[in-house]
């Protein structure tokens, strides 16, 4: 992170505060209660803090796989549809490992879905490199193609064996990610998503490629007039941000839900998008970004149940973070470029 | 068999009344240079807004007048964030359907909070618009049954022609397409691009606002959270399909409409058609349509793109 992004950030989180207080007020609720059953609990106990720990980890994945993706100067809006296709390659693989060890189909599991988000972001990827066509449609149709094809999944090959709801069987015994602590659902998928954001850090800042990848997001044109293949690379950033939002689709059914059921991603792949972007696309920016975001998840829910306050708040809130981060973040890139002509910029 | 081409055209002209008139706001903003992924959310506040406006007043122009209003309020909350903050027009657009969603579903639940969780919810009703009949045209067998429709319908169609002179005939029109084809070139030639574009998402907002009424005071009388249900989504899709030309919107529309109506007259018959096959496929074709238009199915040359730093 650069020098003043700790201010920026408190100034962004203070903006939105702001906003949801004032939200909060017009409906009659006392915004001080509401700030004490949030903080009490997102953070008010170890097991609370765990619970915290446990929404944020699909967040800081997506996250990770949304700002990899924007620092090519890609714009996958793709999360939500590879993160089920990822859980559905996960699942298929799941369901059918009862005998296999432990050692065999986790990291099979892991890998099916990291493969099917890989896959579910082929399509725009392609067209994107071959038909020069806008992967942002690209990769909203492919989240509405696949929220049908988990329903298609969920009436016929992977409905469960009873038959009477739309939601698949339990995953084996086999493929089920361990949990540290039942409670809270601490989960063996964390520090898999802890060395992934680690590692995507590092390639972006300390390879070769990185830095490619971010030559290409800053500044296309003279990426391109250095030689570097620009539409290559952009399909191949799309792919790879499709692969992480898979894996974290898959950690998501192995360790949490263990089943697949409709509505199975419940917009997760929108919030990672005002993840990466209220992180400032830096990897590091973008773990403080899940961490608060998954902390907004559990407290709007405790607000609902301790306050009567509908968890809807939750949306308002991010949306908000949102539009205050990209907000800084064009003063920002304006404040550092000047005045540039259209040519050039 | 009549009976059954009857209520396929005039319930695949009911879906398509509000893709019709989401995708012509879309067409008019696109053409001028803002593609706008916060349509559905546009959709979504015209939807609440005339649904609350309706079931208070018990007046459906009331229900509508009230959804052009939210509908072009958040548009220029849009259009102030992507054309005169520069920021990326995704992002506003993805802020505007994050924020909207949250706001109508959080003001649903505490407006009509007794009635929802009661077994009252029968009041939490508005008064939708009546049908009307086409004159002499109702006696032509499918046609006029396809006409059987809201006012609401019959001022989409009316659009369709309306927004194809004033891009293609009038000076607002070209100064639009100069905004989205070649902004910088406009501007040095003293258009001012910015408000072109500003006022052309208002046109867009109110559009998508009267989508959303078409939803809660004319296909239904009530409002459900998240009822746009991708629909905001499907209509940029079909200014895609209809190649930013309103008689090419108008038949897209109707090709999407007939195609949700059948899945519908379908399950209706209990025929075994797995329903989510008809579902996809307006995206499918969206894609396939792209790939096979390839560099053809290209916008407007300035699509998407901010204005050059710090133009007037």
């Amino acid at each position: 992170m650069t020098r003043g992004a700790g201010v920026r950030a408190v100034a962004v989180v203070a903006a939105a505060a702001a906003c949801a207080t004032g939200v909060l007020v017009a409906f009659g609720h006392d915004p001080l209660v509401a700030a004490r059953v949030l903080v009490a609990s997102t953070v008010g106990s170890p097991q609370n803090a765990a619970v915290t720990l446990v929404k944020s980890a699909p967040l800081l994945l997506l996250g990770v796989a949304v700002a990899l993706s924007f620092r090519a100067g890609v714009w996958n809006v793709g999360a939500e549809g590879q993160f089920t296709a990822g859980a559905i390659a996960a699942t298929a693989v799941g369901v059918n490992a009862a005998g296999l060890g432990s050692a065999l189909a986790l990291p099979l599991l892991l890998a099916c879905g990291a493969a099917g988000g890989a896959v579910a972001a082929l399509p725009p990827a392609l067209l994107k490199r071959f038909r020069g066509t806008n992967e942002v449609i690209g990769t909203i149709m492919m989240n509405f193609l696949i929220a049908f094809a988990l329903s298609f999944a969920l009436d016929g090959p992977l409905r469960e064996a009873a038959g009477t709801f739309p939601q698949s069987d339990y995953l084996a015994e086999p493929a089920r990610l361990p949990r540290f602590d039942e409670a809270s659902r601490l989960h063996a998928g964390l520090p898999v998503a802890v060395v992934v954001a680690i590692a995507a850090h590092v390639f972006l800042t300390r390879t070769l490629a990185g830095l490619r990848w971010r030559a290409l997001g800053d500044n296309p044109a003279a990426a391109e007039a250095l030689g570097l293949p620009a539409s290559r690379l952009a399909l191949l950033a799309l792919v790879a941000s499709g692969a992480i939002a898979g894996l974290a689709g898959a950690i998501e059914v192995a360790a949490i839900t263990r089943r697949l059921f409709d509505g199975f991603s419940g917009g997760v792949g929108y919030a990672a998008i005002a993840v990466a972007l209220l992180g400032g696309r830096s990897i590091p920016g973008v773990v403080a970004a899940a961490l608060l975001l998954g902390a907004l998840d559990v407290g709007s829910a405790s607000l609902e149940r301790a306050a009567g306050v509908p968890s809807k708040l939750a949306l308002v809130v991010q949306a908000l973070l949102l539009g205050a981060a990209a907000l800084l973040a064009e003063h920002r890139r304006r404040a550092r470029r000047g005045v540039v002509p259209e040519a050039v910029a | 068999m009549t009976a059954f081409a009857d209520d396929l055209a005039a319930s695949a002209v009911r879906t398509a009344t509000p893709l019709l008139l989401a995708a012509l706001g879309e067409t008019i903003s696109e053409r001028a240079g803002v593609l706008n992924v916060g349509l559905e959310g546009t959709m979504l506040a015209g939807a609440f807004a005339g649904f609350v406006a309706g079931h208070a007043s018990g007046d459906p122009w009331v229900g509508l007048a009230a959804a052009v209003a939210a509908g072009t309020a958040v548009a220029a909350g849009f259009a102030v964030l992507a054309v005169l903050a520069r920021v990326d027009q995704v992002v506003a657009g993805l802020f505007v359907n994050l924020l909207v969603a949250g706001l109508t579903a959080l003001a649903f639940r505490e407006i009509f909070r007794e009635d929802v969780f009661s077994a009252r919810s029968a009041a939490v009703r508005s008064t939708p618009f009546p049908e009307t009949r086409a004159g002499i045209l109702d006696a032509v067998p499918v046609l006029g049954a396809a006409l059987r429709q809201t006012p609401l319908t019959w001022a989409a169609l009316a659009l369709v022609p309306a927004v194809a002179f004033l891009l293609g005939r009038t000076r607002a029109g070209l100064a639009i397409r100069a905004a989205g084809e070649a902004p910088s070139a406009a501007q040095a030639l003293g258009l001012r691009v910015r408000r072109v574009r500003f006022l052309a998402c208002l046109a867009m907002g109110a559009l998508a606002g009267s989508a959303g009424a078409a939803l809660t005071l004319a296909q239904s009388d009530t409002f459900v959270e998240g009822m746009t249900a991708g629909r905001g989504f499907i209509a940029l899709a079909i200014v895609i399909f209809g190649r930013w030309r309103p008689a090419g919107v108008l038949l897209a529309s109707l090709f999407f409409g007939t195609a949700s109506a059948l899945q519908f007259r379908f399950q209706a018959l209990g025929l075994h058609v797995p329903h989510t096959l008809f579902l996809a496929l307006p995206y499918a074709l969206t894609l396939f349509c792209l790939f096979f238009l390839g560099r053809r199915a290209r916008g407007p040359a300035a699509l998407g793109r901010p204005l050059p730093n710090e133009a007037a």
